[in-house]
């Protein structure tokens, strides 16, 4: 069933996106999850080329529905906010459950660098709680993504594209990662480098005697 | 006893009619060879108790009310979830109305009439599926399970691992489930899939639309769009009206409620496939898309809070799974893993699903600690805590699939005994 190759060919995909050259692992070919056919199966001989069934989606219910913004830009919609007016949206619906500087809580702390940028949260327990958006998330455009679905938790999808550009460009000055000036845009957010960029390498578990 | 002609007419023997003068002699009421009869029967004939007639025909059944299982709601949040009983389940299907919930934005209401699944992205034809149109197309069964990738981090807190966990609260994530649904290949060939595309966004219909970017692979190779789940309908908590199935990977991929599916080129990189659901290792690195559930199992009986009330024999009961594909062996140790011995599997072992296994054992009133490994037909066997530990260490916050211990004291009680190994 599932080839190596297409293991590996995933594993490449995986590296453009990460931006890592990823070394294949050994014995990737068993079970791994990630593996398997990227063409279709055929289907059975009997079966028609198309059952007929469904609707041609118009573009503008795509557009409607299509919310997903990528760490290549695309996806993000027009608009634009301020590191200054991201601290009145962040004030206004964040502060409540993040804390005033997004290291208080009681929900998850958002604000926060390592020493060094290092990546310290495997060793211990309590260190879960330092992975914040400065220190652990690897892309810029998730926080546009992810605030955009689901915050603020008791109203998500009440934010503007302006206010979610706002927000994101406030929390990434709040980590330290864009100056005080910073606009945030279609644009400029896929530019941002993320200090934990390159911790994340894909899977490497395939089953086998091999504990991962 | 009395003839067995017709009383009144027939002769009594003369030793009931004695007896029965005897007895009733304070009565004074035997004059005739029919008063005597009379009287006799009425002495002889059992007590009448009568039955209490049953329930009619109804249109929804009901449990036993000695057995009434119930998931623990262990969040009590918007983002939550509750843990199915493990321990008071038997066989490997779970009922749906104790399936586990992990949800993000709480469970939607959604009108199957206006339900539609868009599909979209990087495909010829853009369509949109009503859920009729779902079940119009040929449809697949799949028994297989469930499971949150969180599942038995309540065990994985190294040296400070409580004792009173029942299997409910270590692994009360995993369920079992026969799902119907179409298989997502098909659905992909009705919009045509472009040439260069090798991942998909699922998104859900819930209030965050909680969003996972799937290989494409995976999609062809069993991937499910389904809407039936033991029998019926998909329970609201379980993505009513329609979910992605991903058998074998982890709970949160498996998207609910699912309302749409943009074909891509790259993983969106959504907040639970960066933030979330990734996998810190001791090297300073954090795995991502660790989609496969790994191997594992657990007793479920003889577990906390359960006493064992004597010695004897026993039979070891529980449950083992893999993602990766069927389990090949279950081993049972009552000595804290100095000796195996081999468990039987209880048929059917299925590919991706939980598979019972049974092991009988003598218990002579010694201090005892049980423990359970589980082996996949790939030859991984389910670690032990330390070997964990040593690759992703204390902070590891999913996939803790290792051996799970229970130990039984000299009086019987059982408890969670994961730290007498440690």
């Amino acid at each position: 069933m599932s080839g190596r190759r297409a293991g590996l060919g995933l594993l490449a995909v995986m590296a453009a996106c990460t931006g890592r050259q990823a070394d294949p692992p050994a014995g990737a070919a068993a079970g791994t999850a990630t593996t398997g056919p990227v063409a279709a199966p055929a289907a059975p001989g009997h079966w028609p080329a198309s059952f007929g069934l469904g609707q041609a989606a118009p573009a503008a219910r795509i557009a409607a529905l299509d919310v997903d913004a990528r760490p290549d830009g695309r996806g993000l919609p027009p608009g634009r906010g301020s590191v200054a007016e991201g601290e009145l949206v962040y004030r206004a619906h964040c502060a409540l459950c993040h804390g005033a500087t997004g290291t208080e809580g009681p929900q998850t702390v958002l604000v926060g660098r390592e020493p060094g940028d290092s990546f310290p949260f495997a060793r211990a327990r309590a260190n879960r709680a330092r992975q914040t958006v400065g220190s652990y998330w690897p892309y810029a455009t998730t926080i546009f993504d992810y605030v955009n679905r689901a915050m603020p938790q008791n109203a998500p999808g009440a934010l503007s594209a302006d206010e979610l550009y706002a927000v994101t460009a406030y929390v990434l000055f709040l980590n330290e990662i864009v100056p005080r000036d910073a606009v945030m845009d279609a644009t400029t957010l896929p530019r941002i480098r993320m200090p934990s960029r390159e911790r994340f390498v894909p899977d490497d578990r395939t089953g086998g005697p091999v504990v991962r | 006893m009395t003839g067995s002609g017709t009383p009144g007419d027939t002769p009594i023997s003369r030793r009931a009619l004695l007896g029965a003068l005897g007895s009733v002699a304070a009565v004074g009421v035997v004059r005739t060879r029919r008063d005597a009869v009379d009287l006799l029967a009425a002495q002889t004939a059992p007590t009448r108790i009568p039955r209490a007639v049953g329930r009619l025909p109804s249109a929804l059944g009901d449990r036993a009310p000695g057995e009434q299982p119930r998931r623990l709601v262990s969040t009590p949040a918007l983002s939550g979830s509750s843990l199915t009983p493990l321990q008071d389940l038997e066989g490997i299907i779970t009922p749906a109305d104790l399936h586990f919930e992990r949800h993000h934005g709480g469970v939607p209401a959604i009108d199957p009439e206006s339900y539609t699944l868009l599909i979209h992205g990087m495909v010829e034809r853009p369509m949109t599926f009503t859920l009729r149109d779902l079940k119009r197309f040929p449809a697949v069964s799949r028994i297989c399970f469930l499971e949150c990738s969180g599942n038995g981090r309540r065990a994985y807190l190294g040296g400070d691992i409580p004792t009173d966990l029942t299997p409910q609260l270590i692994d009360g994530m995993v369920c079992t489930s026969e799902w119907i649904g179409v298989p997502l290949a098909t659905l992909l060939r009705e919009v045509g899939v472009r040439p260069g595309a090798t991942w998909l966004l699922a998104e859900g219909g819930d209030a965050v639309l909680m969003a996972r970017s799937v290989p494409l692979a995976k999609a062809y190779e069993d991937a499910m769009v389904a809407w039936g789940q033991n029998g019926e309908a998909i329970r609201p908590e379980q993505g009513y009206p329609a979910r992605l199935l991903l058998p074998g990977w982890e709970g949160n991929a498996n998207v609910k409620w699912i309302r749409r599916i943009e074909v891509t080129d790259a993983p969106v990189m959504t907040r639970d496939e960066t933030s979330k659901y990734t996998d810190v290792l001791l090297d300073g690195t954090a795995r991502q898309f660790s989609f496969v559930m790994d191997a594992k199992s657990i007793i479920t009986f003889p577990a906390y809070p359960y006493a064992l009330p004597d010695r004897g024999w026993w039979e070891i009961r529980g449950l083992a799974w893999s993602g990766r594909g069927r389990i090949s062996r279950v081993e049972v140790s009552g000595d804290g893993g100095r000796t195996w011995s081999e468990a039987e599997l209880q048929a059917p072992v299925l590919p991706q699903c939980t598979t019972r296994f049974r092991s009988l054992w003598q218990w002579n009133g010694a201090e005892s600690l049980l423990l359970s490994r589980a082996t996949d037909e790939t030859g991984y066997l389910q670690p032990t805590l330390q070997a964990l530990l040593s690759v992703r260490g204390e902070g590891s916050n999913y996939h803790a699939n290792h051996i799970r211990a229970w130990k039984v004291a000299r009086d019987g009680a059982v408890t969670f005994g994961l730290g007498e190994l440690l």
